[in-house]
């Protein structure tokens, strides 16, 4: 074994996953974690935490992997995250905890999240569940959205002896994690069910199908409906479009629309009744973590992607791991280029998409090069189907139903980040509804943050 | 799940059904719509609200069986129930928020065409409801397919009834009884007009002319309904619009049809061979000349 080498984890073979949705990475068995557990030095200092949003004692639950304790280790993780299975394998590790290890300064950090994943899989597989409260203290909650700040701040609140009703407005929970994020990063039986079953085992309840602001309202659920206050973690899901000729034609899809149907309805499944386009040629306008998770199911339903971003390869936001695994099953990537008009036949269907090349500027307000259209270096990329993957916003839904509820101009609602309080009484808020598109595990500690705001609020009300 | 409490047919594919959906029918208003799912591999099917119950946590859907997805639905029956049904969606009536007194005083005619009857009864029953009687219209292609001729009769302030073929009614499509009633000098200070897409599209062309300002009803494809997809997009006033939380109802001398028409077919085919599917069971395999089979 190589100490400045991570474990090596198992993966599908690249062509044999290009064509199904099972998951990709295999993970590591228990000889191969505790293997990856033995080059942690256990620091005393460990910057690895200083990495992780939620503070996880990694040191801690490591220590517990390299003497066989795995029921241990998730003890130690479940004080401090609700749901390991999903950060273990969603995090983007490089630039949180494994970014900060000791180990990756002179070799390879430590594989934190995969040996999280591990665990949490372990303790799914053996049945461990995460301990409820022992006394309910009487208080309503409802947590609006069921993705992962809703899910956390109700498993929280439920631990600490609250009655909690999560409201979802989708046919199914999990937010991001089942609609979004597909089956072959995210299994979503055996790991993102597994995880809201444990929310529930806490007696949470979840109705589904609940729009908050049209079914029901905030000011209804706080006055009508007895509840002591309100978490809103309805994330941020409106997808936007870049205004160009031809958006409207058969066959340009948000992201959001093309993931949906595939994750949440199962249009991958011959199965299911939802269809999905399973164009020849697709052109994935974007290049973040949902450009990627779009471009790969569209590979997998069979067509020849590209991806088309208008930054370099050093600019995409995506994780690392995706854009290496995207590469290796055969994406293609167009960079540096932009798209400026979507070509359609006579009958309104996409045939082409006209770009332009770029070249790198000086750097913008987002300190990254600004990218700047070459002159006359348009040419055509011939596809049949173009997703818009160019980020997300949140809906104004809530916003726009509940008086006294601040948001700002890009219309996040406003919540102190400390303890999720919002501009109204009673109503705390936390994940990509606050913050705009980010990530699971940020979602999660607001999450945290929320509930623990919402019991102060309450204990002294 | 949601408790069906009646169901019925109207016409050998229109059918009705009353559906237990408490926080629905404490909060919808006319010209809202629901998603529904008959169990857990369906699609998710949008339904305007055509009549509801707040007393009793009951909202009525009026639907036509065009493919896979409403042919599941048709087979239900009074006393099952729907696996999913969310709402009330989209933005309500213009109507329900303008001054009562203002409207009073408006002559309103209502255009409805097929199954557009369902979503248009609530609406004149509410304004019934509030001593505004208004002028209907109803057109169908043939008398067999006429639904909720009577329930609309007790609301409207004056129904008109047309079938395609002339059996029934006036004869001739929509357009021709609103050229003939204003011809007749009534006059109209706004229209309502729910049906087809290509019904919508020539009433207003003939309204344009006319000068009568146009509401629609639009129904694109729609996924998740709470404007999270995109699917549903629909161009107004050369504006991109997500008709599931900006509309369904649009200024219809603004609506883009032919576009909105186009994008109505983007699964076609796919649909198409999911309903065959559906019908022939096994016995599918393509050389309908029409899907293709599996390619
Ligand atoms: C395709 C994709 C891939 C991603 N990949 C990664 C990744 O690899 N790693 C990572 O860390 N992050 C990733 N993210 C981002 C991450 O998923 C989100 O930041 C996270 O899910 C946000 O959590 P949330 O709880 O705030 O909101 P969401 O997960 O968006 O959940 C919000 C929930 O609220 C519901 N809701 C909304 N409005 C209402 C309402 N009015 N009434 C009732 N319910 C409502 C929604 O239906 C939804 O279920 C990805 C996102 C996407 C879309
Ligand atoms: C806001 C709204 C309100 C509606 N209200 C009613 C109603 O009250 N009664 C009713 O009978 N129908 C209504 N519809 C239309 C209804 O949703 C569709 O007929 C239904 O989704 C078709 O499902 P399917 O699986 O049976 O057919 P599919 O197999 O999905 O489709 C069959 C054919 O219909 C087209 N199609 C698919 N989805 C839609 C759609 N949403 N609208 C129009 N055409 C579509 C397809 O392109 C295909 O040609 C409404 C639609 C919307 C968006
Ligand atoms: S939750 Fe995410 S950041 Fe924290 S230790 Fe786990 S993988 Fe790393
Ligand atoms: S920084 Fe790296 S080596 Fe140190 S405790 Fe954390 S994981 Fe272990
Ligand atoms: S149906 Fe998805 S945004 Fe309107």
């Amino acid at each position: 074994m190589d100490v400045l080498k991570k474990t090596p984890v198992r993966e599908q073979d690249a062509k044999v996953r290009a064509t199904n949705f099972e998951e990709v990475c295999l993970g590591y068995n228990g000889e191969e974690a505790k293997e990856e557990a033995s080059r942690c030095i256990n620091c005393k200092n460990a910057q690895c935490m200083k990495g992780c949003p939620v503070s996880i004692n990694i040191p801690g639950f490591i220590e517990k992997v390299k003497n066989d304790d795995i029921e241990g280790a998730y003890q130690i993780i479940s004080e401090s995250s609700a749901l390991p299975a999903v950060c273990g394998r969603v995090c983007p590790q490089e630039s949180q905890c494994e970014g900060k290890c000791i180990r990756g300064i002179k070799g390879e950090p430590i594989s934190i999240g995969k040996l999280e994943r591990f665990v949490a899989d372990w303790a799914s597989e053996n049945g461990i569940k995460p301990q409820g409260a022992a006394e309910k203290n009487g208080k309503k909650v409802a947590v609006i959205g069921s993705g992962p700040a809703g899910l956390t701040c109700a498993g929280d609140l439920a631990k600490m002896g609250y009655d909690v009703t999560i409201f979802e407005a989708l046919h199914e929970a999990g937010g991001v994690l089942v609609y979004g994020i597909p089956e072959f990063r995210l299994p979503k039986t055996r790991v993102v069910a597994k995880e809201i079953e444990n929310v529930k085992s806490l007696g949470v309840k979840i109705e589904t199908n609940v729009v908050v602001g049209k079914s029901v309202t905030i000011d209804e659920l706080l006055n009508e409906e007895g509840f002591d206050a309100v978490f809103i973690g309805s994330g941020a899901g409106l997808p936007k479009f870049m205004g160009i000729p031809g958006e409207q034609a058969n066959g340009v899809f948000s992201a959001n629309e093309y993931l949906t149907r595939s994750n949440l309805m199962k249009a991958f499944n011959e199965d299911s009744n939802t269809p999905i386009m399973r164009g020849k040629k697709v052109a994935v306008v974007g290049g973040g973590n949902v450009a990627m998770d779009a471009a790969r199911t569209a590979l997998r339903l069979g067509s020849e992607v590209h991806i088309v971003y208008r930054r370099s390869e050093e600019e995409l936001p995506a994780r690392v791991e995706e854009v290496h695994h995207a590469k290796e099953e055969g994406i293609i990537f167009n960079l540096l280029t932009n798209p400026v008009e979507i070509l359609e036949d006579e009958k309104g269907w996409v045939k082409g998409i006209r770009c332009i090349k770029m070249e790198l500027g000086e750097p913008d307000e987002s300190g990254r090069r600004r990218p700047v259209e070459v002159p006359g270096s348009e040419f055509v990329i011939d596809v049949d189907t173009v997703i818009m993957s160019l980020g997300t916003s949140p809906n104004p839904l809530i916003s726009s139903t509940t008086k006294g509820l601040e948001i700002n101009k890009r219309k996040c609602i406003v919540a102190a980040e400390e303890n999720g309080q919002t501009s109204k009484e009673g109503v705390y808020a936390g994940g990509d509804a606050v913050t705009g598109a980010a990530t699971v595990i940020l979602a999660m500690g607001a999450g945290k943050a929320g509930a623990k705001g919402i019991d102060e609020y309450l204990r002294n009300k | 799940m949601y408790k069906i409490l009646e169901a019925k047919e109207l016409t050998p594919n229109i059918y009705y059904m009353v559906v237990e959906a408490k926080r629905v029918a404490r909060s919808c208003q006319p010209g809202q719509f629901v998603i529904v799912r008959t169990d857990e591999r369906a699609e998710r099917i949008p339904l305007t609200i055509c009549d509801y119950d707040r007393e009793k946590g009951t909202v009525t859907i009026v639907f036509q069986v065009v493919g896979a997805g409403t042919e599941f639905m048709s087979h239900l029956k009074t006393g099952d129930a729907f696996h999913d049904f969310v709402g009330p969606l989209g933005q309500p009536s213009e109507l329900v928020h303008e001054d009562k007194e203002e409207l009073k005083k408006k002559k309103i005619l209502f255009v409805a065409g097929g199954v557009g009857t369902a979503p248009v009864y609530p609406q004149v029953k509410w304004l019934h409801e509030n001593g505004i009687d208004a002028d209907v219209i109803v057109g169908a292609k043939t008398k067999s397919i006429l639904i909720l001729e009577k329930e609309m009769e007790a609301v409207a302030g004056r129904l008109f009834v047309t079938t395609d073929d002339g059996s029934y009614g006036r004869s001739g499509m929509v357009t021709q009884t609103i050229t003939d009633l204003v011809n007749e000098g009534n006059h109209y200070d706004v229209c309502i007009a729910i049906g087809p897409m290509i019904m919508m599209k020539f009433v207003c062309k003939l309204t344009k002319e006319l000068n009568i300002p146009t509401v629609v009803s639009l129904n694109p494809i729609m996924v998740d309904g709470t404007g999270m997809c995109g699917a549903c997009r629909v161009t107004v006033g050369g504006e991109v619009k997500f008709a599931c939380v900006d509309g369904p109802e649009f200024d219809g001398l603004q609506v883009n049809f032919d576009e909105a028409m186009q994008r109505q077919q983007i699964y076609k085919t796919a649909e198409g061979r999911a309903y065959l599917a559906a019908k022939e069971g096994a016995t599918h395999h393509g050389g309908c000349g029409n899907c293709g089979g599996n390619d």
